[in-house]
């Protein structure tokens, strides 16, 4: 077992991909999320690797798409306002069928905002984002620990499935620090035959496109897309199950929302309430099976967000709208309070008797 | 004697361009260029968004397809992934010098180690003929149908003036390819754009003043006729900066 | 058990590094802990503060609005955070800096004239970790046991002359 160190969660992320083998980021500075910038820019030439501060976001996420293209990996971070900006790349990316990994550390929205943490980006992460068709999978870290694992975690989907993920996070996990223990593993890479290495006069040349101008063939590489989604949602979907076996009120909540909720749920269960929480580790593909399992037994769900409700919708239909959802949030940079999260399971319970 | 054969880094298959257009004559001179300097191999192209944006289909060698104005920005990434291979874009006037500007002054600033080719047609050939940034004072085009109007359209820029200005690019030349002498300087000048690649000297960007008969409304011939009586006094030819060539003088 | 501590004062008093050494101190103990700052321009001269968890089971949620221990660096933030103290929590202040007296009864409340302490010591700038040496001695969060370890694992090695000094800062408040 590795030593655990104190990191900050960017930190933490950027030194994780680096351990999963990414050995170029480009970027563009913005709040809440440049010490993963620092950290890149200060290990990447000591390791051979590449660190470029690109003049926009719209040039990182293009810089991305190249290095993609060659089949190394590769990512990006940014916050909300700026990953607004690479959507473009990243439908290219995605109507490309290439890996990246994508870093949102999202702060309150919408327009410039404000710096502090949000949960708002939830829709543009899980619903497409960019023009198109497309999924890319989103992880949701709580903790500096799962900042590190799902950045190695990403970059493995990512390679599988040949789509880019995106790594869902937030101020508070950027900022904090939490003892971490990072991969000893040397990183495994698949085969990439697609990828652009020059054709060495020894096959064909590979074309990375996502342009079709014959309407059946542009159907086509949709629907097969759509294939390896419902795959996708079939296996990889993640999630942790707290004290959710006998809850009549089952909480919905993921990154620092679920870490507020939790203790929510705990004190919930000092009075008597049999409180649970489902903590969703991807959004997208969403963990219906769960939900939809605690609906049998529970008599309603409790969406945590920082945002004016957006997951609310995937628990809804998650449970065909069998049990009352009801939404916890706060926007704006604004964090709910483990009491405002036990009013609302408090709520919830009576509600339903 | 073969004296005139297909380069092998160009693909047999029909082109989609109009007739007339020089499209043609410039992907042959880029093919050459890889050819001659045996790079076939290791090259890998970025097409634009505009009338080459087929040109992957176009070239034998590894090809992607960039967003519109993003190529230097993939072409970046192409060559920090891998700086043995020769990474080049293709890209047009609406492309490189309206939503692409910023892309390409920091790749030109960075003096990255691509090759750029720069067509300069003077108008938005794919969308069916709107005015560029390049489109000459007082032209007439869908969206400028009075002639542009400098007053309120501003100037054409001049791309290769204007690069030349950076400290950082290697080289920045403008060629044209209405006549047989033009052609075979920009061959010329278009191979040495590789070769410095080849050579890790740096940026290098062959401006290549072009013609639209379609959306000119003149045909083929009249169209070379008002490249070399309106375009090239607007855009003239030369080498507007060769930062290797200065060295060896002083 | 679970300590909840909020550190509270101006930028550039040190709040989080004083954070920072309790967390790690909590580390090389092996405990489970957090350590959450604010963030943004306020660093910069305004108010900052950090929330650090200290506990023997995972923590839940870092931000801490019930703190067992506050340390207050100056008056606003003794003004802001004496209210949301739990009842039977302890209040640590730089009585150099803030005048006035805690107004609750229902709290064990140390004063510290840190700022002075820190000018007689030589190290004007290290209040925080007088405060420091003070809320480890009365509260007990994390031992005193090879604090200069801990110190060593977080001044850099370029600042190295820094960490002596760091000592017998915390060395002081300790024992005042």
């Amino acid at each position: 077992m590795s030593e655990k160190v104190l990191m900050k969660g960017n930190e933490a992320i950027a030194e994780a991909a680096i351990r999963a083998g990414c050995r170029h980021y480009f970027g563009y500075p913005i709040t809440p999320q440049t010490e993963l910038a620092a950290y890149m820019a200060k290990r990447m030439p000591k390791i051979g690797g590449c660190f470029l501060q690109a003049e926009s976001e719209i040039a990182a996420i293009n810089m991305v798409y190249g290095v993609a293209a060659t089949g190394k990996r590769v990512m990006t971070s940014s916050s909300s306002p700026g990953v607004s900006l690479k959507q473009e790349g990243i439908s290219y990316i995605a109507g490309s069928d290439l890996p990246a990994l994508i870093v949102n550390v999202q702060r309150g929205g919408p327009g410039l905002g404000g710096i502090q943490p949000s949960q708002s980006d939830y829709f543009q992460a899980t619903k497409g984002g960019g023009h198109g068709d497309y999924h890319l999978i989103v992880l949701t870290p709580a903790s500096v620990q799962e900042m590190a694992d799902l950045t190695g975690l990403a970059f493995e989907l990512a390679d599988k499935y040949r789509m880019p993920a995106m790594l869902l996070a937030d101020g508070t996990m950027g900022q904090m620090m939490e003892p971490v223990e990072l991969p000893e593993t040397e990183p495994e890479f698949v085969d990439k035959p697609w990828a652009l290495t020059g054709t060495g006069m020894k096959r064909e040349h590979n074309i990375v496109n996502s342009l079709y101008l014959v309407p059946e063939e542009l159907e086509r590489t949709n629907l097969e897309r759509f294939e390896r989604y419902k795959l996708i949602e079939e296996k990889e979907a993640r999630w942790e199950s707290f004290m959710t076996e006998d809850a009549d009120v089952c909480v919905v909540a993921f990154g620092i929302a679920a870490r507020v909720s939790k203790n929510a749920v705990v004190e919930a269960r000092k009075l008597g309430i049999k409180a649970g929480l489902i903590r969703p580790i991807t959004v997208w593909p969403f963990p219906k099976k769960p939900i939809a399992e605690a609906a049998k037994t529970c008599k309603a769900f409790v969406s945590v967000e920082l945002s004016m409700g957006q997951m609310i919708d995937d628990i809804n239909l998650a449970i065909g709208c069998s049990r009352p959802v009801s939404l916890c949030s706060r926007v704006g940079g604004m964090i709910p309070s483990p009491e405002e999260v036990l009013e609302s399971i408090k709520k919830a319970a009576g509600g339903n008797e | 004697m073969v004296v005139f054969e297909r380069p092998k880094s160009l693909a047999k298959v029909p082109m989609h361009y109009c007739p007339g257009c020089t499209h043609g004559i410039i992907h042959r001179l880029v093919a050459q260029a890889i050819d001659e300097l045996g790079i076939e191999g290791s090259a890998i192209g970025v097409a634009p968004v505009g009338c080459a944006v087929m040109a992957y289909n176009y070239f034998t060698c590894d090809m992607i397809e960039a967003a519109h104005g993003r190529a230097p920005a993939v072409a970046t990434g192409l060559k920090r992934s891998d700086p043995s291979k020769i990474v080049f874009t293709y890209q047009g006037d609406g492309d490189l010098a309206s939503i692409g500007m910023a892309e390409t002054v920091h790749a030109a600033t960075r003096n990255e180690n691509i090759t750029v080719i720069f067509v300069n047609n003077a108008i938005y050939g794919m969308t069916g003929g709107q005015m560029a940034p390049t489109s000459l004072p007082g032209q007439v085009t869908q969206t400028s149908p009075y002639g542009r109007d400098v007053s309120t359209a501003g100037y054409p820029i001049k791309v290769s003036e204007m690069l030349s200005a950076l400290d950082g690019p290697e080289f920045i030349a403008r060629v044209a390819v209405n006549n047989v002498k033009n052609v075979k300087n920009a061959q010329k000048i278009i191979k040495k754009a590789f070769e410095n690649q080849v050579n890790n000297k740096g940026f290098s960007l062959v401006e290549v003043v072009s013609s639209c008969p379609t959306n000119w409304g003149k045909t083929p011939s009249d169209a070379l006729k008002w490249v070399e009586e309106n375009m090239i006094p607007y855009y003239p030819l030369g080498i507007y900066k060769d930062k290797s060539a200065q060295k060896e003088g002083e | 058990m679970t300590t909840q501590i909020l550190i509270a004062g101006f930028g550039g008093q040190g709040v989080l590094f004083a954070g920072k050494f309790l967390a790690y101190k909590g580390l090389m103990e092996n405990k489970q802990l957090s350590w959450l700052p604010s963030y943004g321009p306020e660093m910069r001269g305004g108010t900052a503060n950090c929330s650090v968890i200290i506990s023997d089971e995972p923590v839940g949620s870092p931000i801490v609005s019930k703190p067992d221990v506050l340390i207050v660096m100056n008056l606003p933030s003794l003004d802001k955070y004496e209210k949301d103290v739990v009842p039977g929590g302890k209040i640590f202040v730089d009585s150099t800096l803030i005048e006035r007296k805690v107004e609750r009864t229902d709290v064990d409340v140390y004063y510290i004239p840190a700022t002075q302490l820190a000018i007689d010591i030589g190290a004007p700038t290290l209040a925080n970790m007088i405060m420091t040496g003070k809320v480890i001695k009365e509260t007990g969060v994390v031992s005193y046991d090879e604090i200069e370890k801990t110190l060593e694992k977080i001044i850099s090695a370029r600042k190295a002359n820094l960490k002596d000094i760091n000592f017998k800062a915390l060395e002081t408040g300790y024992n005042s």
